[in-house]
């Protein structure tokens, strides 16, 4: 790995300088059965493509999500996720991550 | 020192000699001279021994591709001296043989070993008797190899990185190389040309015209503003441009808007019996004797080629005064038998059609391929081209360019190279790991027919010249044994390092973070010994006795430095809400001024951490965090208000505050000797947070109660730290104030059965089975994080159970020892201390749940004994708090 990171904030970054946590999921809006809980705590996709990602930056200790390509390392767009939300429906009942 | 008459173009500088001594003889050289060519000049014809069969070898390329001339220079193993500048003083030896070079006892393996030593020969030949491998191992281990490193000697040099931004780095520098370095430098480019070599110049420097043009495009790309880094190696070709290049003793690490590779090509070895007698060359190795060095390389030479550049050698030998005995030019009709013929390895003679010729040095020129290698690492593809007759890179990625021969054009078109003989003497394909074409026909009749099972199978291209000489004609020998062509073989994958880089260089130099906090010189003053705790150092214990030290807290005052602790500002109008949703106790019920101790869970409901969190206002929140924690914390915290932007901010104060607990029953005493602030009960009651001026320093004291006795924890700005502590210590010293470490204060929280995360509970640890489930609140009218899967343990049954246990035989059993029941291992020992206040042994232990009875009997096993133990539920000391309370 030795790819460049655009944070939101810093700009280009050496990837060491950033925290990479994995492809981002989607917290279950109800209670989950133990089926859907353990897919949505212990499975991944893992896909041969373009992956949707958190990334944390360790120089403005900020977090952002970044679109990267998992075997060309091609980072497509990263924004904030904040970004995203602004353009969601007003929060209800209990709060899920940005789709 | 036997040196041809000076000409203007060669290399060295005949006023200024330059000595070095190899095996504790001088050897005379001239500055420019590399080590190999004094010694070729010195007369020096053995250089190395091969790596299986320990068969003498010489110079072949002089020019840094093979791995025929390694030697040991200064105490650095496997270098290369055809291409290492000679340096004054050096002490250069050979390696890999027992003996000498010239005899080393090991060529028995080459007698010998052919039969027994087939691809895959560890397995085969010493599989049995199965006991003796570790034996054998040994043995082939001091039998193969190349050199040794010394593992006792300190390293010798220290070793950097750097980091480098430039617009277009290029990888090779001869005449392409240098052309488009000196135009992109024009343009205002910053540019970095890399080169193995002693010196860019490329394959112009074997020419004998050639050396004054390298001269001038080296000045003109210097000129230009061109960085010239040689001799150094491009290790690899990464995303986003990123070039490590090893330099000596620096890693730079480069990462390059564009990146031109000029690599050129790579001479090929003709594929016969006897090719790789000392004294078989490359066109280019012999060139450059002569026409750098001015050395005569032999005194009879027949030259056998596939194309013109074995034609160039006979030239430059002729005009060296070499007699050629003969040139077989292998474009010209069927392929003759050819075998070389040598006398201790040192070839003496050609044998073409049974026709002998004396020589004593052999010209062998299969057609050149583009050395691609660094492409296809990156990415490219590498197709064959039919009508070239060379491999070549297509397809490459963005922002890298190929230029010069390594494109493709390598001149004239090469007619495919004949593979000229599988039977007599060796012929071998691969030169590094010793494999012979018997040994590639031997795997594919062994079912090895794909060339990346081969490549693993035998090893062939996995030696110190990473193909650079075996890779196209291990293809051309399955091509001629399979009947399939060069694109349905197609090549193996191509990793880097691109060439031998030392470890040293990669590891880079050796540190170790330590974190210090503000009271660290403090500690040493005090003579405390110090411990690591992840990052951190803290004191272990400030004298012989941590028992006596915990004592100490019991009976007075002890002082222990919490900085370590992680200390997080949580504020905002959502900030309460935010950590109902995070913890699965209620927080936003909290009142100003008041303390709850709080557990963190993923959504798989096992414990992250552990602290307390204190409600500063309305809106704010101090929440601190194990000492390993505070940056995970931080990021997990932060993270969740990532995903749900709620109206809170966050702080880490960890750094920025410093900490101490004050403990003891005399603590409240000591308390109001330095501050002006109420420390009565009625004011700070046990779980209370105040904003106090302690020795007249703003501070947050907490009372809480870790250690199990009357305790404060001052938090302040971490610059009074020392201030603060020498006051406390000091205007306490006559109520018994001193300090305690963390040996002492794992006895007196085990008194108490306080958990330490990581320590009593591991990566399966909910809070449920660490017998906490008092903390859970599911009446919150959110999904707090680990509300489902605490819910799905509390479902299935509890199956294990954190609990306290003594030992009534008073023995320790060591930590993580195991609990036996019904003869099966059932749980471990998280913890274990002897309690001079209890004057007994005490413990945690994780238990199957069934067990976890109080006054129950378990058995912990202790070598090969089952010593029992007894459950003890609840803290053992002070259970009802009131030592806390007072």
């Amino acid at each position: 790995m030795s790819l460049l990171v655009t944070c939101p904030n810093c700009g280009p970054r050496e990837v060491e300088e950033l925290r990479c946590a994995g492809e981002s999921t989607r917290r279950p809006a109800q209670p989950p059965t133990q089926r859907e809980l353990n897919d949505y705590v212990y499975f991944r996709d893992n896909v041969w493509g373009v992956q949707r990602e958190w990334w944390f930056c360790r120089v403005c200790e900020d977090w952002f999500l970044a679109e990267r390509h998992t075997y060309t390392n091609e980072v497509l767009r990263t924004w904030h996720p904040s970004t995203e939300i602004l353009a969601l429906p007003a929060k209800q009942g209990v709060p899920q991550e940005p789709a | 020192m036997t040196r041809l008459a000076p000409t203007p173009h060669e290399r060295i500088d005949r006023s200024r000699p330059v000595r070095f001594t190899f095996r504790g003889e001088t050897i005379e050289a001239f500055e420019g001279d590399t080590i190999g060519s004094a010694l070729y000049a010195a007369g020096r014809r053995v250089f190395s021994r091969s790596f299986k069969y320990h068969r003498p070898r010489g110079l072949v390329c002089c020019s840094g591709h093979c791995a025929n001339c390694q030697m040991t220079v200064d105490g650095e193993p496997n270098v290369r001296v055809c291409v290492t500048p000679v340096r004054e003083g050096a002490n250069v030896t050979g390696q890999n043989f027992l003996g000498s070079l010239d005899r080393d006892l090991m060529q028995v393996t080459d007698k010998l070993g052919g039969p027994f030593t087939p691809p895959g020969f560890y397995y085969k030949t010493f599989i049995r008797p199965r006991r003796l491998w570790p034996l054998y191992e040994k043995m082939l281990r001091g039998a193969a190899g190349l050199g040794k490193i010394d593992k006792h000697g300190a390293r010798r040099d220290r070793v950097e990185v750097e980091h480098r931004h430039v617009d277009l780095v290029v990888i090779g520098g001869g005449e392409a190389g240098l052309e488009a370095a000196a135009g992109a430098a024009a343009d205002g480019d910053s540019v970095i040309v890399v080169d193995e070599g002693f010196d860019v110049g490329g394959a112009l420097l074997a020419d004998r015209d050639g050396h004054a043009r390298a001269a001038e495009l080296k000045q003109q790309a210097l000129d230009a503003g061109a960085e010239l880094l040689a001799p150094a190696v491009a290790i690899g070709l990464f995303e986003y441009g990123m070039v490590p290049i090893a330099h000596g003793n620096t890693l730079i690490k480069v990462r390059a808007a564009r990146v031109v590779v000029a690599t050129g090509i790579v001479e090929q070895p003709l594929v016969f019996p006897g090719n790789d007698l000392v004294g078989v060359m490359l066109p280019e190795g012999v060139r450059r004797l002569v026409n750098l060095w001015s050395i005569k390389p032999a005194e009879r030479a027949f030259v056998l080629t596939a194309d013109d550049r074995g034609l160039a050698a006979a030239a430059d030998l002729e005009a060296a005064g070499v007699e050629v005995a003969g040139i077989l030019d292998l474009r010209e009709g069927q392929p003759p038998n050819i075998e070389a013929r040598g006398h201790k390895g040192r070839v003496e003679a050609v044998s073409v059609n049974g026709r002998i010729e004396r020589c004593d040095l052999v010209v062998m020129s299969g057609s050149p391929q583009p050395n691609y290698k660094v492409l296809a690492q990156a990415g490219a593809r590498v197709e064959f081209d039919d009508a070239r007759g060379v491999f070549v890179p297509t397809d490459l990625p963005a922002n890298v360019e190929a230029v010069g021969a390594v494109a493709g054009d390598v001149g004239e078109p090469a007619v495919a190279t004949p593979v000229l003989g599988y039977t007599g003497e060796k012929s071998f394909v691969c030169f590094c790991e010793d494999q012979t074409a018997k040994d590639l026909k031997y795997a594919i009749a062994e079912g090895f027919d794909s060339i990346e099972l081969s490549k693993r199978y035998t090893t062939v291209t996995m030696g110190p010249c990473q193909g650079r000489l075996c890779h196209v004609n291990s293809i051309r020998v399955y091509a001629k044994a399979t009947g399939l062509d060069e694109n349905a073989i197609g090549t193996t994958t191509a990793r880097p390092p691109h060439a031998p880089v030392s470890l040293g260089l990669l590891a880079g130099r050796p540190q170790e973070p330590v974190k210090r906090t503000s009271l660290h010189h403090a500690h040493e003053a005090l003579g405390a010994q110090m411990m690591w705790t992840g990052a951190w150092k803290r004191p272990h214990s400030y004298g012989p006795d941590p028992g006596a030290e915990a004592q100490h807290v019991h009976h007075a005052i002890g002082l222990i430095d919490v900085s370590t602790l992680g200390k997080l500002l949580v504020a905002g109008p959502e900030a309460g809400e935010f950590l109902d949703r995070v913890y699965p106790n209620r927080l936003s019920d909290l009142k100003v001024g008041r303390i709850r101790y709080g557990v963190l869970t993923g959504d798989a409901g096992r414990i992250m951490d552990d602290g307390t969190i204190a409600r500063l206002d309305d809106e704010a929140f101090y929440v601190t965090t194990t000492s390993t924690g505070a940056d995970a914390v931080y990021q997990w915290l932060t993270w969740w208000n990532a995903v749900w932007s709620m109206d809170v901010r966050f702080a880490q104060l960890t750094g920025a505050v410093a900490a101490i607990n004050v403990a003891g029953p005399k603590a409240r005493e000591l308390m109001q000797r330095v501050s002006d602030d109420d420390f009565s009960n009625e004011s700070i009651a046990y779980l209370d947070a105040r904003h106090v001026r302690v020795a007249g320093v703003p501070t947050l004291a907490l009372r809480i109660g870790f250690v199990g006795e009357l305790g404060y924890e001052l938090h302040f700005p971490s610059p009074h730290a020392e201030f603060v502590w020498d006051t406390l210590l000091e205007r306490g010293r006559d109520l018994g104030a001193a300090p305690f470490g963390l040996e002492p204060q794992r006895i007196l929280r085990l008194e108490k059965g306080h958990v330490i995360v990581g320590q009593d509970t591991d990566s399966e640890s909910n809070l449920l089975e660490a017998a906490m489930p008092w903390i859970v609140k599911n009446d919150k009218p959110f999904e707090w994080v680990g509300k489902w899967a605490t819910q799905q343990v509390a479902e299935r049954g509890l199956r294990w159970m954190l609990v306290g246990f003594e030992s009534p035989t008073g023995e320790i059993p060591v930590e993580g020892s195991q609990v036996v029941a019904d003869g099966r291992s059932a749980g471990r020992v998280t913890s274990v201390r002897r309690s001079d206040e209890l004057g007994k042994v005490i413990g945690l232990a994780i238990l199957p749940h069934e067990l976890a009875v109080d006054g129950g009997r378990f058995d912990v096993q202790i070598g090969k004994r089952r010593v029992p133990m007894t459950v003890h539920l609840g803290p053992f000391f002070d259970a009802a708090g009131e030592r806390l309370k007072a």
